[in-house]
């Protein structure tokens, strides 16, 4: 598991818009990459590009290429439901199905696409993927219960096991965190830290500190101005990027002198 | 506008600083406007028991003299804009209460008159042979089934898909022109949805058919675009963040479609769909042109008359046999047992959408 | 970033798996079929309207030829609809303001249920109702009225002794319809911003001042959008109609004696069953004349209501 995703001249359309522009970066497996920067600067949609979950929106469209490992996701016969079923999301606000009990949503994936798998076996894996989501200890006793009764941030830890329970690739996650309170925001970045031994992990955060607690690499997005595509200004090691920027825009934003 | 006015007195509003404005104004007394009510209305009493008019003059005239009475009363005491808001208040108030009339009068005379033939050979026996008094409805309800029930599978699968393709798929032109003719579609008379039936199998089958199928389809043009806008609004409530969780697992989206979305807002439909079926069941006009009557049990749709509740009651109203009372009270019966039908659908819908609504929070 | 040659602009992909070409072709084809039976509707009306707009003259029922055979029963139809929306959109506004801004929070849910309900009778239960409660009770009030205000053409008179009048007829439809145009004020009134209503209240305004000032600008056209509708299900209502009013007359604005012209909708109802041949053609060119009209006017009504939607910013 855990695959490197090369990326490379991205320009991100809305139909004629130009969104995010020239976008190229290496995310390392077995690491969690930040994007951090302004609100509007395309972050988030150059997330959405990695599972091609941009298509959702019409007309929107992308140049230049994104290969994970030794496949071109974006290769004319690569089918997006399958992109998606190896880079799996979180999202920004919790969002387990309504209808479903915990056990269901964790092994929805799996069950929405028709793979049946023993009694057992599914047991085993929604029981392995609440665990590796932390929350096994806290809803084992009531697995039959509506997902959307749990708390803001066990919802989002129900949010990952679900995600880890296809076991993909990589794990994207759309500002996990904004809707959660401080603990829960804990519970999830320390998760981070342990999943990144199995998975390639890409976050992207509106808060700085976060970035700099659990990544490793850190991209910073920015636009240049009203009605200007986004870009990526700059992307190094975490530590570095905090300390020593190269780009003076990184510097600004990061010292809170943005403007 | 006048402007020999010099004394602040005479134009408060402009001169007088709003700190000044005395936060008690003159008010009726605590009571006084329904004391008020009480006396017209006893007054109208009066003159209806003891004077011996009658009752809707009377009704009229205390209503006038209450609102009479207290508008002028509190002018005099509030002022003009307190008093128009009285005289509003009680107008529409009274607007309400004269448009509860025909209701309770509708369900009063319905029922005590339709009870006078809740008997077991009503609800059993056709008219077969009945020319005078007895006979029942059981054909009639048997074929209001029927026919409901198959508009009911015409309508619900294409309004479903119809919805499901305005709110998932639908773009465009044609989208729109979808929308706009399923709003435009439902205010087709019901009896032009008849002629339109009947057209049709006319085309099939020849001229003068009748046909329990024909019925189906006349109801089902008029079923079909309260399913879509039913189901469009309750898919359109499903938060678009299920289809994104569900897409970022990599389901196919027409199975996020059947297995997330569908089943989100299935309360809503089924709720929906109910009140379809309530509002067509009733349907008399377009089943009078395409099913026709029959005195016997016809439960082949596809085969000759069939009779409806509906139809049934209009005509034992409009001719009625031997003895016109007793087909009166037939009339009256089925009348009372479509309310009935009506009235359980739509506490059976409501109850649908209170508990089966998915717990979201 | 002008690497555009090697990697051609990429479309919207069409769904590629089966499964969901399927399933989008399915729910599509259900659209397409609307729009095709709503043209059905259309055509096969006009193909068997056809035989009676050529055929002679004497050979349309009332042998004076389609326009003058269709002409009363228009009159009657769009008099008797107008009047009932007269008398029925003033009350329904009254009705969705009380339900909205006058009953207390607790019974107002319970009213518009109440008022919904009314709206699922069916209609043979209003004719049965017209024809048995009603139309006895105008007796005397519609003699007073051809005796005192007989001067007003409306109540020339005489007063029809049975009481299957225009009169009976214009208030049933009222009744129908009211439910339906309630409906959908209530919807606009209980639309109306908070923001709005509290600016006028914060400003000293008394209860009704609020409503003149927020509610009933934003209800407007929705107030005018209902009416249509309410319009339409009027010119369209068959039974109640046809069971209450004895026609016998033409054209005639007298609202109270027992010749009545009749509504294109009963009269179809009433000699449908019993026509044959041409005579059935000129019932349904007479048909297509209602769907015609009611066509336009809801058409207009959806226009006028969609229009206030993309204008109030609400949802």
């Amino acid at each position: 598991m855990a695959k490197r995703i090369e990326v490379k001249d991205l320009d991100i359309y809305y139909d004629k818009f130009l969104a995010v522009q020239g976008v190229s970066m290496t995310i390392q497996p077995r690491s969690v990459t930040a994007l951090i920067g302004p609100s509007g600067c395309g972050k988030s949609t150059f997330l959405r590009t990695l599972n091609r979950m941009h298509e959702l929106v019409p007309n929107a469209r992308v140049e230049g290429s994104i290969v994970m490992d030794d496949d071109d996701l974006y290769a004319p016969s690569v089918d997006p439901v399958n992109v998606r079923r190896q880079i799996g999301m979180v999202f920004q606000r919790a969002n387990p199905f309504p209808t479903m009990s915990i056990y269901d949503n964790v092994a929805a994936g799996l069950k929405l696409n028709n793979r049946r798998l023993k009694k057992s076996e599914m047991d085993d894996l929604v029981e392995r993927s609440l665990k590796s989501a932390n929350l096994w200890e806290e809803v084992k006793d009531r697995l039959q219960k509506p997902g959307s009764g749990l708390s803001g941030g066990q919802q989002q830890r129900l949010c990952i096991a679900r995600a880890v329970a296809v076991q993909p690739e990589v794990l994207l996650m759309d500002e996990p965190c904004s809707a959660l309170d401080p603990i829960s925001t804990q519970a999830i970045e320390d998760l981070m830290l342990e999943l990144k031994a199995n998975y390639t992990i890409v976050i992207v955060t509106h808060n700085m500190q976060q970035a700099a607690r659990v990544s490793d690499t850190t991209g910073f997005f920015n636009l240049q101005g009203v009605g200007k595509p986004g870009e990526l200004v700059e992307i190094d090691e975490t530590t570095k990027i905090f300390s020593t920027p190269s780009q003076k825009a990184t510097e600004d934003y990061i010292s809170g002198r943005f403007g | 506008m006048s402007t020999s006015t010099t004394t602040p007195e005479q134009d408060p509003e402009l001169h007088t600083p709003l700190g000044g404005v005395p936060l008690t104004a003159g008010q009726l007394p605590r009571g006084a406007a329904p004391g008020m009510l009480v006396a017209s209305a006893v007054a109208g009493l009066l003159l209806w028991l003891l004077a011996g008019w009658a009752i809707v003059p009377c009704a009229l005239l205390a209503a006038a003299a209450y609102v009479v009475i207290v508008y002028t009363w509190s002018r005099a005491v509030e002022g003009p804009r307190k008093a128009t808001d009285r005289l509003v208040t009680a107008i529409v108030s009274g607007a309400f209460l004269l448009a509860l009339l025909p209701l309770i009068s509708v369900l009063f005379t319905v029922v005590s008159k339709g009870l006078e033939r809740f008997d077991a050979e009503f609800f059993t026996y056709s008219m077969v042979g009945v020319t005078g008094e007895g006979g029942g409805i059981y054909h009639a309800m048997m074929g209001t089934l029927i026919i409901t029930g198959l508009a009911a599978l015409i309508s619900v699968p294409i309004g479903m898909l119809t919805a499901i393709y305005l709110v998932e798929y639908g773009r465009g032109k044609l989208a729109k022109a979808i929308t706009f003719f399923v709003d435009v579609m439902t205010g087709i008379p019901s009896i032009v949805a008849g002629l339109f039936a009947y057209a049709l199998f006319v085309m099939i089958f020849g001229p003068g058919v009748r046909m329990g199928i024909a019925g189906a389809v006349a109801l089902s043009v008029l079923m079909i675009p309260t399913v879509v806008r039913s189901t469009e609004e309750m898919l359109k409530l499903v938060p678009n963040e299920l289809r994104e969780a569900s897409y970022a697992l990599g389901v196919p989206r027409w199975r996020t479609i059947v297995k997330v979305v569908l089943p989100t807002a299935l309360a809503g439909i089924a709720t929906g769909v109910t009140l379809a079926i309530a509002r067509v069941i009733g349907e008399t006009a377009p089943l009078l042109v395409t099913a026709g009557l029959t005195d016997g049990d016809n439960f082949d749709p596809f085969d000759g008359r069939m009779t409806t509740l509906s139809v049934y009651s209009y005509y034992e109203y409009v001719s009625p046999g031997l003895f016109a009372e007793a087909s009166f009270d037939r009339a009256w019966g089925a009348a009372l047992v479509l309310i009935i039908i009506v009235m359980v659908l739509n506490l059976i819908a409501r109850i649908i959408s209170k508990l089966f609504a998915p717990k979201t929070r | 970033m002008a690497s555009t040659t090697e990697a051609p602009p990429r479309k919207d992909r069409a769904p590629q798996r089966p499964g969901d070409r399927i399933f989008a072709g399915i729910s599509t084809g259900s659209g397409v079929l609307i729009l095709l039976a709503l043209a059905g509707v259309a055509v096969f009306l006009v193909t068997e309207a056809w035989p009676s707009l050529t055929a002679p003259a004497e050979d349309i029922p009332g042998g004076e030829g389609l326009a003058l055979y269709i002409w009363p029963l228009l009159f009657g139809t769009l008099i008797s609809a107008v009047l009932a929306l007269v008398i029925a959109v003033p009350l329904a506004v009254a009705i969705a303001l009380f339900i909205t801004h006058y009953a207390p929070r607790s019974i107002a849910k319970a009213l518009g249920y109440v008022i919904d309900l009314l709206a699922a009778v069916p209609s043979i239960i209003f004719g049965l109702w017209g024809i048995n409660v009603l139309a006895p009770v105008t007796v005397d009030p519609t003699t007073w009225l051809s005796e005192h205000l007989g001067w007003i053409p409306f109540f020339a008179g005489p007063a029809s002794s049975t009481g299957r009048t225009m009169l009976v007829a214009i208030i049933v439809l009222a009744v129908m319809v009211l439910p339906i145009i309630t409906a959908v004020v209530r919807e606009a009134f209980t639309q109306t911003p908070k923001l709005h209503e509290e600016a006028a209240l914060a400003i000293g305004s008394t209860r009704w001042e609020m409503i003149r000032m927020a509610a009933l600008p934003f209800a407007r056209s929705s107030i005018i959008g209902a009416s249509m509708l309410g319009l339409g299900r009027a010119l369209g209502e068959t039974m109640a109609v046809a069971m209450v009013l004895s026609a016998s007359g033409g054209v005639s604005f007298n609202l109270i004696s027992s010749e009545n012209p009749p509504t294109i909708a009963a009269n179809i109802a009433l000699q449908f069953p019993e026509s044959s041949g041409i005579a059935i053609n000129t019932l349904i060119a007479s048909g297509l004349v209602l769907f015609a009209i009611t066509l336009v006017v809801n058409m207009i009504a959806r226009a006028v209501i969609n229009r206030r939607k993309d204008f109030s910013g609400a949802n």
